[in-house]
């Protein structure tokens, strides 16, 4: 048997392909059901647009067309918001708690049971691998469902001594990163609280929303408890600025949150935003070194790097550093990039065309500022959305690409020497949504958890959500929390 | 010749996060194996196979008729290769040699007061010896758990290296027997001291303690192995042992050697399966990607 001596500095990488290379595993497609065209869910039926206009929605994997959605108005926004106030004055307001419970548990229910279509067409639609929406994704937006649905005859006791009320029509804008899980994070809490919903999906993802809007309807949910109204940026101005609208709830950009802050100014109106992030992901020296590499992993490739809550900001303690580079070097090296239906794709295609020209531009801009860039050898097909996972090394706390969110599978990695260093550079930026902890020692984690200014630290893991949990920013990330008691606050009013 | 001992140099304690092996494990074994990729997955993994037999009860006939299936493995599906190696006790060596005759399968013998290591040194090296002297390729020791877990790192240590020299031109496998050894910070620790002190295979199990080998064990040796690659630029190999006896898990080791280590270490001299009922689910499955209907295993010969 080979047992070769080698001078250290002239060992070879380890290999990684070239050899029993794993045949294509496609998801089927067969059993979904699409339609040619969807207009908005409002008043507990599928309905024509008022503007008459509709849009297309594509797969960024393909660049096929998937279906044409209705582009809502003011006059399509004002119809839902009526459709949605008169469930809160009538059936729905008047409802029992415990019956409320019921129905969100059948909603939940019933997701579980078209899971597979659920997760199959987040992937057509969205770019994600069909192993995270099938596995986190569509397990995790049930979760949702499942958990308000035990709180909605429980609200006495969310805050014990004051009697809690619900708010009236809550305004929903969800993002295209996760569309279905975050319209659960929306719709589940406003529902068991008792309020009644309008909710936009992103115009790049709305195909499982009106998938939830099928479901929904299947459930017998009270006619105008939960409108759904396609669209663009107007369509969610719209739904901001209408007076119909007791409280907004926003996640995506934070330009466009400030712009949303701005609009209800001096309103009546409550609002909880959940914004970008730049997360710090630090790993001291006596981590788990081969664990942390996965959750640098999980931190910034999980979705292709379209999290809020991503880990983009890599710190590793200098005594590690090379070693842990080594280590991600190659652990990217197994990650497969292509088709998102793919059961062994690990990252799947970028969102849109327009996200993927943004990532484009900080990769140059990277470059530009002397970083060091890195990306594993591997192909792409030649249809659709692609960004390899990237690596820049020796980035700078002055440069641009550690400042500014990307939103894609890039990740900035910088190294320090001390913990009180390390903790001043996580929470130097304008973001706090979240950040994660390596190290095997307990004491240190307290130590560091209790500084870093960010609304979810993880320590010895990353991007771990549950339903109970609240989740939510700090400063440039937004206020509010969703998940948890917390969540429902946003949707409730005490005496 | 003369083997000069390695001394004993305390080996740095590695952090093992339990959970994080374990979510690792689960993502690894979401990979789907389809296809022409099965087929091959399936045919590697009989060349790596150590068919075992390692009773009380077995006798000298037993040992030759595994020896014959090593060498025919399912003669009616033609092209199979054979197995890497027949696995037995030092005295069924001189039977096993003589059995397989000129097939390119070597010979691993089990020493060292197998399977429990509770003997003298006195008694390890003559059981290594005679095992060696009458023919064994392979030598699969044991190290002693109850020293290893009282802390006596350096005994341990250097009974590997004893052996190792006793094995003269034999490689030598070191069974940790994880199952023994409680956390996956122990296992780490047993295998970067089974490497040092000359080791050329890391073993799991010995196949007579539960659990034998299991995903997240392999993976922490594999890592072992692949730190002390870059250290070293030395390729030492892994054999999980005990309880995988179907084609899947087999496939789930496989995936788990080829993200880890590379493509290098996907054949017989760096990877081994020690198993006694794998084959015959394997060549259950090749048989069933060929004529797409599974056969009972009546058509399958035991040994």
């Amino acid at each position: 048997m080979a047992k070769k001596k080698t001078d250290t500095t002239t060992i070879e990488p380890l290999k990684f392909s070239g050899a029993w290379d794993y045949a294509p595993a496609p998801e089927s497609t067969g059993h979904i059901k699409l339609e040619k065209r969807y207009g908005h869910f409002i008043d507990g039926k599928f309905v024509e647009p008022l503007s008459k206009k509709y849009f297309a929605t594509y797969s960024p994997s393909t660049e096929e067309k998937l279906a044409d959605v209705a582009d809502g108005n003011a006059a399509d926004v004002d119809a839902a918001v009526k459709a949605a106030r008169k469930a809160y004055n009538g059936e729905w307001g008047k409802m029992p708690a415990a019956e409320r419970g019921k129905y969100i548990y059948r909603i939940a229910r019933l997701m579980q049971e078209r899971s597979r279509e659920l997760a199959v067409i987040e992937s057509m639609d969205g770019g994600k691998p069909i192993r995270e929406s099938r596995d986190v994704d569509v397990p995790l937006a049930c979760a949702h469902f499942f958990y308000y649905a035990g709180w909605a005859d429980k609200l006495d006791y969310v805050s014990p001594g004051r009697k809690p009320k619900s708010l009236g029509v809550a305004g929903q804008i969800i993002p295209w990163n996760f569309p279905l899980l975050m319209a659960a994070w929306k719709i589940a809490p406003a529902l068991a609280a008792g309020n009644t919903v309008v909710l936009k999906p992103a115009e790049t993802t709305p195909l499982t929303a009106l998938k939830l809007a099928e479901i929904i309807r299947d459930a017998g949910l009270p006619a105008g408890v939960v409108n759904i109204v396609t669209g663009a940026g107007a369509t969610g101005a719209a739904i901001v600025n209408h007076p119909g609208v007791d409280k907004v709830a926003f996640t995506g950009s934070t330009d466009v949150g400030k712009i949303i802050q701005k609009a209800i100014a001096g309103t009546n109106k409550k609002l909880t935003l959940e914004l970008g992030g730049k997360a710090a992901n630090i790993i001291f020296e006596d981590a788990a070194l081969d664990q942390a590499v996965e959750g640098i992993v999980n931190g910034i490739f999980f979705n292709q790097g379209h999290v809020c809550c991503a880990g983009s900001r890599l710190f590793v303690q200098e005594s590690v550093a090379d070693e842990v580079i080594r280590k991600l070097k190659d652990r990217m090296q197994t990650l497969v990039v292509g088709d998102p239906l793919d059961k062994n794709t690990d990252i799947g295609a970028i969102n849109s065309k327009e996200q993927l020209a943004t990532i484009n531009k900080y990769l140059k801009i990277g470059v530009n500022e002397g970083a060091e860039i890195y990306q594993p050898k591997c192909s792409v097909p030649s249809k659709g959305y692609w960004c390899k996972p990237t690596l820049f090394l020796n980035a700078s706390q002055s440069h641009r690409i550690v400042q500014e969110e990307i939103f894609g599978p890039v990740l900035a990695v910088q190294t320090f020497r001390t913990i009180d260093e390390v903790i001043e550079k996580a929470n130097n930026t304008p973001y706090g949504l979240s950040a994660g902890v390596w190290t095997d020692k307990g004491s240190k984690i307290f130590k560091v958890t209790q500084k870093l200014r960010a609304g979810v630290v993880w320590a010895n893991t990353y991007n771990k959500f549950d339903p109970t949990s609240p989740f939510g920013g700090y400063k440039e990330s937004g206020f509010g929390r969703e998940g948890g008691l917390h969540g429902l606050l946003p949707y409730l009013k005490f005496d | 010749m003369s083997y000069k001992l390695p001394k004993y140099i305390p080996v740095e304690r590695v952090e093992i996060d339990t959970i994080g092996v374990e979510e690792r494990v689960a993502r690894l074994n979401t990979r789907s194996i389809k296809k022409e990729s099965k087929v091959e997955a399936l045919k590697m993994a009989l060349t790596m196979m150590d068919l075992t037999t390692l009773e009380g009860k077995d006798s000298e006939g037993k040992v030759k008729q595994l020896c014959y299936k090593a060498a025919h493995l399912h003669d009616v599906f033609p092209g199979l290769p054979t197995v890497a190696a027949i696995c037995v006790y030092p005295t069924m060596v001189a039977t096993a040699k003589k059995a397989l005759g000129n097939a390119k399968i070597n010979v691993a013998a089990v020493s060292t007061a197998f399977p429990s290591g509770q003997g003298p040194m006195s008694v390890k090296l003559d059981d290594t010896k005679f095992a060696v002297d009458n023919g064994a390729d392979e030598i699969d020791m044991v190290i002693s758990r109850g020293k290893f877990l009282a802390g006596e790192y350096s005994f341990v240590f250097d009974e590997i290296a004893a052996i190792k020299e006793a094995c003269g031109k034999a490689h030598l496998k070191v069974i940790l027997e994880t199952g023994e050894l409680e956390t996956l910070d122990n296992v780490r620790l047993a295998s970067d001291i089974a490497i040092a002190a000359g080791g050329d295979f890391i073993k799991t199990s010995t196949g007579k303690v539960q659990p034998a080998a299991t995903l997240p064990v392999t993976l922490v040796m594999l890592e072992a192995i692949r730190d002390h690659y870059y250290k070293t630029g030395i390729k030492i190999g892994m054999k999980p042992a005990g309880g995988i006896a179907k084609s899947k898990l087999a496939l789930q080791y496989l995936v788990m050697v080829k993200e880890t280590l590379g493509i290098d270490w996907l054949n017989n001299e760096l990877f081994r399966f020690g198993a006694s009922s794998l084959a015959n689910d394997v060549l259950m499955q090749l048989v069933k990607e060929q004529t797409g209907v599974y056969q009972s295993l009546d058509y399958f010969s035991k040994d």
